[in-house]
């Protein structure tokens, strides 16, 4: 297998995952939530984020009425702006090298 | 595991943001040396695996979830200091895109899913390559347990920083926090155990360590 075909095929699975599986995630509390509740300290957790303008708060994209779709929906993007950013990100720490 | 806000204490998420920036820094620094243009792409499509396998919380025990965090397989992958980046870039995008994760815990998320996560996930796999034969099932039960320790010592460093920070007492937290990743670590080993053996199968050239010869055994 071609690197280039590798690649796509693994963005693929990736995307796959997050928009077909994200819908079908467990909304129990993960285990710090868990521990957090159980040890009476999740109270101590800031209602409201100092990061306040988080575009998909919570992996839902706003406007769209389904919770199904919006969550799918950040899947898509979330998973796509990681690769592009990632990308970018590696290629930036590559230009650096010709210059350091 | 991911921190919100108000959990950690200033002078804790200062102190820890500091440590990741640090060890971040160093990472930066490697990577120009070394971050070869064929991994680039590869770079990438581990960030956006772990972002995605990142959301499928599966359930673990009465009312609990968990999800893969993905440092083992970016520090097998790519190295451990390339799997902090990758880490911290993942963590970055879900705190300020999705509101998950606290900005102000952001540095002690870093360091403990991303330098905990990894750079000890590495250790253990180095370890236990050494005394493990130089097989496909060697290399994959190393990364197996590695990837189980991956939460688990996340989770402790979790703990410690709740504890320094008057949150809840080291003692009573430490058992809680690793007892239920512990749990959670038999789903992150699987999923790195499948992810590995798929990319052996199909490109087993970018798998560091893995020569094409030492698959057939």
């Amino acid at each position: 297998m071609k690197l280039g075909g590798f690649i796509v095929a693994a963005l693929a699975v990736s995307v796959l995952l997050a928009v077909f599986g994200s819908p079908f995630a467990s909304s129990s509390p993960d285990g710090l939530e868990k521990v957090a509740a159980d040890q009476g300290f999740l109270e101590k957790a800031s209602s409201a984020p100092a990061w306040s303008f988080a575009p998909a708060a919570d992996y839902a994209v706003p406007g769209v009425g389904s919770a199904g779709v919006s969550t799918a929906l950040a899947g898509l993007l979330g998973t796509l702006a990681t690769f592009g950013a990632a990308w970018g990100f590696a290629k930036w720490v590559g230009r650096r090298k010709g210059q350091s | 595991m991911h921190l919100m806000d108000g959990l950690v204490s200033g002078p804790v998420a200062v102190a820890a943001f500091a440590g990741s920036a640090a060890v971040c820094a160093l990472a930066l620094s490697r990577a120009e040396k070394n971050l070869g243009e064929r991994q680039i792409p590869l770079l990438a499509v581990t960030a956006s695996f772990v972002f995605a396998a990142q959301m499928l919380n599966f359930p673990v025990a009465a009312g609990t979830s968990g999800h893969f965090m993905g440092a083992a397989l970016a520090a097998i992958l790519l190295g451990p200091l390339n799997g902090v980046l990758v880490m911290a870039l993942v963590l970055t995008i879900q705190c300020l895109a999705f509101g998950d994760g606290g900005i102000t815990a952001l540095g002690a998320n870093v360091l403990n899913m991303g330098v905990v996560g990894a750079m000890g996930a590495y250790g253990v796999f180095r370890g236990l390559r050494w005394v493990l034969s130089d097989t496909r099932g060697g290399f994959l039960g190393a990364a197996s347990v590695a990837s189980w320790t991956s939460p688990v010592l996340a989770s402790a460093a979790c703990a410690f920083e709740l504890s320094l920070s008057g949150t809840y007492p080291f003692f009573a937290t430490l058992p809680a926090m690793t007892g239920v990743h512990a749990v959670i670590g038999i789903g992150e080993a699987l999923i790195t155990c499948v992810t590995l053996s798929a990319v052996l199968a199909s490109r087993p050239d970018l798998v560091p360590g893995m020569m094409p010869a030492a698959q057939e055994a």
